[in-house]
């Protein structure tokens, strides 16, 4: 819903207010103590951060996209691990809901993913299938006419630890079906038969965590279908990491603005060879190519999410976003290390670890190499149609 | 009971401050305006007099430029209910916006006026004082702790060297200091929800108050830089330097 341009930077306002007072003040602690503190997710909730992206009808803000990834770029300026407490709410954990969802399902879920009562995750990679996620091995088999039992193990599942719902891919076809035998189900996370691993021990972004989903013969009634058709699944999710894929790139140009920010004043401040580091043109030529590199990738999403909301196909575009946000913020978290010099390999500047938490992005939600795929399968299918 | 909160846009408390090269004031041109830090504790002052069933009405008044109206909104969206502008481009002074602020109440009839002690760009800690003069009604000044009971509102006020307990019959001007509460955060439904609250809008004239300056501003200038300071070898040294440099003890 496009919002009055001045309603929108108040909003805008009040979240980077809200990251600068109350977000970047904690970060050191929340990554030491490897978890974001119950008082924290309760004002992130009152904030209404849950529910940017559901629709008003169903208790959230209902952003457009060119809204959320303006609000994502100020939140991606903190820690990713602050976002990742609603950022599946807000993302894969309820797109899929709202995309493909029958009205019966909105309604259950929507309004307790808004307000963050409930948390929602997205469950499709599993330990042998990463990025050829088509080749999910979790099955579910029909218990009935009425039920269906689930069983398999999913890997790397965000906010697992923490979910009341997950959007979890299992295969209902054979495995030769390949995509079309994979059905989307919500499942309750309270339904007997499912385990949680121990938190994986990741790089970066402490205070986030994920762990394996084991399912054991877990039974779930046909209405916990997303559609209620079987054999959509694949594509639901391909429509979920779509959107998701701006989302993601967003977060990532606010973590290199970030990076600059910091980059900068350090510069500005350190002194050697008798004057400020900033003046010498070797480090210009880093904050430069930073500064320059952000707006380049800045443009590219504000520019595909306005035409996303105009109804525009931008599928091929949100992965050229991936790919340029996700290795451009990689570069200049590098660039940020080697202006701090010795500082910058340090804990006691933000940029260290900064430097741990973006090198995520270029795996998750599609690897790099994924979206290069996906980029160029796309030219040569159009070459091809106008050959 | 009605609850009338001024609500003052200056420069963000975050922003380095600049004098204008000609020294007629500071830059406030492409400058991040917010409202005034204590501005907002009245507001949250009078929230939360409505919340505890206290108040029924909560009324943001803001004069000033046009831009003000973003200021109102700041207070609808935190929970006021409606605003008024006063709007003018005319340098605005503590009397001026008092006299106006009069009208309004004389109008409104509110039980109370919460305000924040100063404005953090002029510091001029005038304006309650004198609306409470020219309204006729009890005032309590810096006040970090308020109980309102039976047509009456019993504060704590911050003095040198303490604090004063005041019991003051309503209605009253109330000028609040940093510790009577910690503003909340607007949430982000209720920003979207306050574009649908209503905004008064008039002139000083309107009011029939004549707000033109009494005062001139003969210069503006920056402080001056502070000086480096010295390292002392002992204890004694700086009792020595403290005694006979500063002159301090
Ligand atoms: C912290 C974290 C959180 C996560 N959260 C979630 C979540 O919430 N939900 C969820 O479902 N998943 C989640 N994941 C999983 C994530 O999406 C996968 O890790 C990712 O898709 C890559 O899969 P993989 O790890 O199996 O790597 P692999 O697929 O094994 O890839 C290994 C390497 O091979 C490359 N590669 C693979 N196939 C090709 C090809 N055809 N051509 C060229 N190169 C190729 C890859 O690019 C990569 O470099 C998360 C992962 C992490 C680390
Ligand atoms: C883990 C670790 C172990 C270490 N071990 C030792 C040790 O055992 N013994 C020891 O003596 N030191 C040690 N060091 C210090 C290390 O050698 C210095 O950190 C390094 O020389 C950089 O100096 P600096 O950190 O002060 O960065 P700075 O000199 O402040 O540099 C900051 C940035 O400015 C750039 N820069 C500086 N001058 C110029 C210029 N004229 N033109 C262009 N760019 C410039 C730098 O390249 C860098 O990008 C260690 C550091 C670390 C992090």
């Amino acid at each position: 819903m496009a919002l009055d341009p001045q309603v929108m930077d108040q909003l805008v306002e009040a979240v980077r207010r809200f990251v600068e007072e109350r977000l970047i003040p904690r970060e050191r602690e929340v990554a030491e103590a490897d978890l974001v503190p119950d008082e924290l997710i309760a004002e992130m909730k009152a904030l209404g951060l849950f529910g940017l992206s559901i629709p008003e009808e169903y208790g959230g803000l209902g952003l457009d996209l060119a809204e959320e990834v303006r609000v994502v770029q100020e939140l991606g300026r903190t820690s990713p691990a602050f976002r990742s407490v609603f950022g599946t709410n807000v993302g894969i954990g309820s797109q899929g809901i709202l995309i493909d969802g029958t009205e019966e399902q909105k309604r259950a879920y929507l309004p307790r993913l808004a307000s963050g009562e409930l948390i929602g995750s997205f469950a499709l990679t599993e330990p042998e299938a990463g990025s050829d996620a088509a080749s999910v091995r979790t099955r579910a088999e029909k218990d009935g006419n009425t039920h269906y039992r689930i069983t398999g193990t999913k890997r790397f599942i965000t906010n697992a630890p923490r979910a009341g719902v997950f959007t979890l891919m299992a295969r209902t076809g054979s495995q030769e079906d390949g995509a079309r035998g994979i059905t989307a189900f919500l499942v309750d996370a309270d339904i007997p038969g499912i385990t949680l691993g121990k938190p994986d021990r990741k790089m970066g972004q402490q205070g986030a965590h994920t762990c394996d989903v084991n399912l054991d013969n877990v039974r779930v009634p046909a209405e916990a279908i997303i559609g209620g058709r079987e054999g959509q699944g694949f594509k639901t999710a391909m429509k979920v990491l779509d959107r998701g894929r701006l989302h993601l790139s967003a977060v990532a140009v606010g973590a290199a603005r970030r990076l600059i920010d910091e980059s900068l004043a350090y510069a500005m401040d350190r002194k050697q060879f008798g004057q400020r580091i900033a003046d010498f043109q070797l480090i210009q030529a880093m904050l430069a190519d930073s500064e320059t590199e952000w707006l380049a990738g800045k443009s590219l999403i504000e520019a595909a999410a306005r035409d996303y909301d105009a109804g525009t196909d931008v599928a091929r575009r949100a992965a050229c976003a991936k790919l340029f946000c996700t290795e451009m913020v990689g570069r200049v978290a590098d660039r940020a290390v080697q202006i701090h010099g010795g500082a910058g390999y340090v804990a006691d500047f933000p940029v260290e670890r900064f430097y741990r938490d973006v090198r995520l992005f270029r795996l998750y939600e599609g690897t790099s190499q994924i979206q290069q795929l996906v980029i160029a399968r796309s030219m040569i299918r159009e070459a091809e149609r106008e050959g | 009971m009605k609850i009338l909160v001024p609500v003052k846009r200056v420069v963000d408390y975050n922003v380095k401050i600049r004098v204008k090269a000609d020294g007629t004031g500071v830059e406030t041109q492409n400058v991040k305006m917010s409202m005034n830090p204590f501005d907002e504790i009245a507001v949250e002052q009078a929230i939360r007099l409505k919340e505890a069933g206290l108040a029924e009405e909560i009324i943001a008044v803001s004069l000033g430029v046009t831009q003000s109206q973003e200021t109102i909104r700041t207070a609808l969206a935190m929970g006021a209910d409606r605003g008024i502008l006063v709007e003018t481009d005319e340098a605005l002074e503590p009397l001026g916006v008092a006299k106006c602020l009069q009208k309004i109440a004389e109008k409104e009839g509110p039980g109370l006026i919460l305000m924040g002690k100063q404005a953090i760009d002029d510091d001029a800690n005038q304006t309650p004082q004198m609306l409470s003069a020219l309204l006729g009604w009890a005032q309590a000044t810096y006040v970090s702790k308020l109980e309102i009971a039976d047509g009456k509102a019993k504060v704590k006020r911050e003095i040198d060297g303490g604090l004063e307990n005041l019991e003051i019959a309503l209605p009253a001007v109330l000028s609040v200091d940093l510790r009577l509460n910690e503003p909340r955060y607007a949430s982000l439904p209720n920003i979207m929800k306050a574009k649908k609250k209503p905004i008064d809008t008039m002139s000083p004239a309107d009011l029939g108050v004549d707000v033109s300056p009494r005062l001139v501003t003969l210069k503006v200038t920056e402080p001056p830089k502070r000086a480096g300071g010295v390292k002392v070898e002992s204890v004694a040294e700086l009792v020595d330097k403290l005694r006979n440099e500063a002159k301090v003890i």
